[in-house]
């Protein structure tokens, strides 16, 4: 069967060239100043430099860092309850579940997005909600809490899925061994439940994480134009100013944090894995 | 104990469906509003479809869209099945290369990707358009389609191709009669995810585009600056024509299996 080896070759070359070429490029446009052509390139870290040395900059780079994070965070905390009642519910209603769930990824997040622009508003239905119970319009549009509740919505059902099918992997005897050697309820899911599904949360994470800290569409449609995070500022650069070198040297930043964030995640999962080793 | 921890958990679900389907729902009942409000209702009324349909950058992107992930999807299909089969064959080291670099637009924030892409293009001289827009999205959904294909190639048995060719049948046959059918499942599922990965692409798109050549997210997104209800009717189409889709993939298992059992 050796001869369909060649069927791989053509697909090398178009890597080589679709998506290797394009990674070398940021790197060239990040490490050079406008102005130089290819022909005369001279190594310079002067964008990073400008990055680092301007505090709206940084400012910028620590709220993206924030809100991801948050989002991160409530990710879990609604995913991990939502993917535990999935993973114990009967067969049927299971499938049934996690079609619902899937169902509404499958729809555009942009079009999703924009949908919140009309409830958030100032005389929207939430709006509208609290008036009638009594407190009182809040400003909910063009706010953080918009850009954390649009992230949330469009990256928990990644976390869902990954605690669900880690859940569903699990060994259920397991729990029964747990109840049989004198553990309640409570003690079992620490014990057994909750490190066994870990994996599921730390890919989770990095499904959630990586997206929220890059994204530029959430932030535009319900922060307004004001709000600005890290992919706002790449974008810019991109399509307004027109600064490639300084656009390609932010988003390597963003790849190293997002390199270092993943990182720590997997560290932390180990440590984990070892104090589990530990207790048995 | 037991009954009160089930009702906590239904009120949960409910309340976290409700929080996915809102909006879903939302934009789908506005789109039938009588006004320019995306608040108020004040009566049902086609208004926003006929404006939909009688402006051409509207029915454009929707051409673009439908027509870039067709094109995309068969391609990317086709290049990725025969990639992975002709892997499968290949040195651990080749292949291990090839799925690392597969991993790089998979792995990557879209933002890295697409500005990538965009340098590149623009190196080449291309305009920016049509064609770079359907490169782009052939080359984010290869590493998708392979990876839903290789899993399967891995579980074949090597032997079966091998005993087709010793009972005389061609290479070319041995593929397609043997190699094929058997990974077919994950061929149908590669091809949906790249359908759907090309079909709701906006960041790439985004900056690879540009000649007026629009898909649906980039439109949204272009919009979106000043209240347009026009979206929502053409956010209705889209979420029909998704739920559509999911509907029959969903149903055409159930129907072959009661025909099966019949």
């Amino acid at each position: 069967m050796k001869q369909f080896k060649t069927m791989a070759y053509p697909y090398i070359a178009w890597i080589a060239v679709m998506i290797v070429a394009p990674m070398l490029l940021i790197f060239m446009y990040a490490f050079t100043v406008k102005g130089n052509s290819v022909t005369t390139f001279r190594f310079t870290l002067e964008n990073f430099i400008n990055f680092f040395s301007d505090a709206v900059f940084l400012d910028v780079l620590k709220r993206s860092l924030i809100i991801a994070i948050v989002t991160t965070i409530i990710c879990i905390i609604i995913g991990y309850p939502a993917a535990y009642i999935i993973a114990n519910a009967p067969g049927r209603k299971n499938v049934m579940l996690i079609l619902l769930i899937t169902m509404p990824t499958w729809i555009n997040m942009l079009v999703r997005t924009y949908a919140w622009v009309g409830i958030l508003q100032d005389d929207g239905i939430i709006n509208s909600l609290l008036q009638m119970i009594g407190l009182g319009k809040i400003k909910l549009l063009h706010t953080s809490f918009a850009v954390i509740l649009g992230m949330v919505y469009n990256f928990v059902p990644f976390m869902i899925l990954q605690i669900h099918s880690s859940l569903a992997k699990m060994d259920k005897s397991l729990l029964e061994a747990a109840s049989d050697l004198g553990a309640n309820r409570v003690q079992a899911f620490l014990r057994v439940t909750l490190p066994l599904s870990l994996p599921g949360v730390i890919s989770g994470i990095t499904l959630v994480f990586l997206p929220a800290v890059s994204s530029f569409f959430i932030p535009k449609l319900l922060g307004g134009g004001q709000y600005v995070l890290i992919g706002n500022v790449i974008e810019n650069q991109f399509l307004t100013a027109g600064n490639w070198n300084f656009g390609s040297a932010i988003s390597l930043i963003m790849a190293v944090i997002i390199l270092i964030s993943m990182y720590i995640t997997k560290k932390v999962d180990k440590g984990e894995d070892a104090k589990g080793g530990f207790a048995k | 104990m037991k009954k009160k921890s089930l009702l906590s958990s239904k009120i949960f679900m409910l309340l976290l469906m409700i929080f996915f389907y809102l909006p879903i729902i939302y934009t789908i009942i506005f789109s039938f509003n009588g006004s320019k409000s995306l608040t108020h209702w004040s009566g049902f009324s086609l208004q926003w479809y006929e404006r939909m349909f009688s402006n051409s950058s509207m029915t454009e992107a929707i051409w673009y869209t439908i027509t870039i992930a067709i094109l995309a999807t068969i391609i990317s299909t086709i290049v990725g099945t025969i990639t992975a089969i002709g892997l499968s064959k290949c040195g651990k080291v080749l292949r291990t290369a090839v799925e690392r670099v597969n991993d790089l637009p998979i792995l990557n924030p879209e933002i890295v990707t697409a500005i990538g892409l965009l340098m590149f293009f623009s190196a080449l001289g291309l305009k920016k358009g049509y064609l770079t827009m359907l490169l782009a999205h052939i080359m984010f959904c290869i590493p998708y389609v392979m990876l839903s294909i290789t899993p399967k190639l891995r579980s074949l048995d090597p032997n079966l191709a091998d005993a087709a060719l010793d009972l005389g049948a061609t290479p070319w046959q041995a593929l397609i009669k043997v190699i094929v059918p058997q990974i077919m499942p994950g061929i149908v599922s590669g091809a949906l995810i790249a359908f759907t990965m090309s079909f709701d692409d906006f960041v790439i798109s985004y900056f690879v585009t540009g000649n007026g050549v629009n898909n649906i997210s980039i439109l949204v997104y272009t919009m979106s600056k000043r209240v347009n209800p026009s979206i929502n009717a053409l956010s209705t189409v889209i979420i029909i024509m998704i739920t559509a889709v999911l509907l029959i993939i969903n149903i055409i298992p159930i129907i072959k299996e009661r025909k099966t059992k019949k």
